[in-house]
């Protein structure tokens, strides 16, 4: 069953055109990951489908609604403020850099949008997100501030507050990039089990390793466009495209 | 030195000062609370998508930061009248120091503001949380965490500033100190007076704040 389908996306930045119209379709439990260089678009791809980026064409719809913009008479139009949270609630995004409420505890930061976005009572937010925190190995540090935990921490923190808002699709953004390499492997771990449990991901990556023993599918980005995707074992055992060869050759899998 | 100090008369006028004093920070009070709306409100408006309320803020900003408070204060009391806006010496008073205190606490706020990671705002957007509940539940806390030092410079220099009250007749402190020295001449002993609660005051304050810094560490 199809949860995500995104057809012919365009977005410009100015001159630069950073999506040409990218076709990619993810369905319910899959896990995909997305590789590619710097500037392939990876990135801004996912922005886009959490609503935090703007698009200019082709439309993004998630779980058969069409979010973003409406079309009446032919014009289209950006959905107004309200609205967009109300979708963006929908899919749950983890950053390169966490991100996480700096003034708020861990789970404070869990608790924050069940509080204000699912209006949840107090208490039954705070068994979720303690449930959640455990999940991530994290129960004995709930009453930490972010900057009492370590980077790893940090990240699954960010997981757990994504979780919680038990959101149809996750999205996750080089989520390992800013960690120590020792830190890399608690985070992975999380994933890997969260992927176990048919949680459905779209997963922007550097980790090859990662990309390749986790996702059902990859795909390769490269100046804009989708330049090839498959089945993860597939793709990179024996890629087609020559950009792509090139790309796991230096990535050096 | 032929000035022999006679402290005897403050001792006799002390409820006055004591008096001058409250009030002076009663209009301090009511001024950084409209001036501190005034402030978020405009720090807010210049984080707009559009460019004309950052315009319009800049202008403002400006028009009052280059202006002496002196000159408001006397402008508000006197010529306002003449164009038909009659405000009692209080209230003209305390919206002269809250329209001069929005354009600095506007720019503390801005820098706050400034200081607040992008990424955390959109960490905010991506659990779902609308414009207002980003602003109060995300922005805000780091903002005011951010602004705390500026803003504790601020309100002690706001306060020193209801000195200029004085010269609308406003029964503040310094008033109180230049009545007892035209009616009784003891010179020295009220100025020195108003000075040493001035500064005890500001130090009281400095200190406080100092501890609500402390309360809050940086994150």
């Amino acid at each position: 069953m199809t949860l995500l389908s995104i057809r012919g996306l365009t977005k410009r930045f100015g001159a630069a055109e950073v999506l040409k119209g990218v076709d990619l379709e993810v369905n319910k439990g899959e896990v995909v990951s997305i590789i590619g260089a710097s500037g392939s678009g990876k990135t801004t791809l996912l922005r886009c489908v959490n609503l935090l980026e703007d698009f200019d064409g082709g439309e993004i719809v998630l779980d058969d609604v069409a979010i973003g913009y409406v079309k009446r008479n032919g014009t289209r139009r950006r959905l107004g403020e309200r609205e967009l949270a109300r979708q963006r609630a929908m899919t749950g995004m983890v950053f390169q850099s966490f991100n996480l409420f700096p003034h708020l505890t861990a789970l404070g930061n869990v608790m924050l949008g069940l509080l204000k976005v699912r209006h949840m009572a107090k208490a039954e937010a705070k068994t979720l997100a303690m449930n959640w925190l455990s999940r991530v190995g994290l129960s004995d540090r709930a009453m930490h501030l972010p900057s009492q935990l370590s980077g790893g921490q940090q990240q699954r923190v960010a997981i757990a507050r994504a979780l919680a808002m038990d959101p149809k699709l996750v999205l996750l953004d080089e989520i390992t990039s800013a960690l120590d390499p020792e830190l890399v492997g608690e985070v992975l771990d999380t994933i890997k089990s969260l992927a176990k449990e048919g949680t459905t991901m779209l997963i922007v990556t550097h980790e090859m390793r990662f990309a390749r023993d986790v996702a059902h599918r990859t795909i390769f980005m490269d100046g804009g466009l989708i330049a090839e995707q498959g089945p993860s074992a597939k793709l990179f055992r024996n890629p087609g495209n020559a950009r792509l060869k090139e790309f796991l050759k230096r990535a050096n899998i | 030195m032929a000035y022999s100090f006679r402290f005897g008369v403050i001792e006799a006028n002390l409820d006055n000062f004591l008096q001058g004093l409250l009030l002076g920070l009663a209009l301090a009070f009511a001024a950084i609370l409209i001036g501190t709306l005034i402030g978020l409100l405009c720090a807010f408006a210049t984080t707009a998508k559009s460019r004309a309320p950052s315009r319009l803020v800049g202008i403002y900003v400006s028009a009052i930061r280059n202006t002496p408070l002196l000159v408001i204060v006397l402008f508000v009391y006197f010529a306002l009248p003449q164009l038909g806006i009659r405000l009692g010496k209080l209230e003209s008073f305390i919206f002269s120091l809250a329209i001069y205190s929005g354009a600095y606490l506007t720019e503390v706020f801005r820098a706050g503001l400034a200081g607040v990671p992008k990424g955390v705002v959109d960490a905010g957007r991506a659990i779902g949380l609308n414009g207002l509940q980003r602003a109060l539940y995300v922005i805000m806390p780091i903002m005011w965490r951010n602004c705390l030092p500026a803003l504790g410079t601020t309100f002690i220099s706001l306060f020193k500033d209801t000195s200029l009250a004085a010269v609308i007749a406003v029964p503040e402190l310094t008033y109180q100190a230049r009545k007892l020295n035209t009616e009784t001449f003891r010179v020295a002993e009220a100025w020195a007076t108003a000075s040493l609660l001035y500064l005890s005051t500001c130090l009281l304050i400095a200190a406080g704040l100092r501890q609500l810094e402390r309360r809050f560490p940086k994150f």
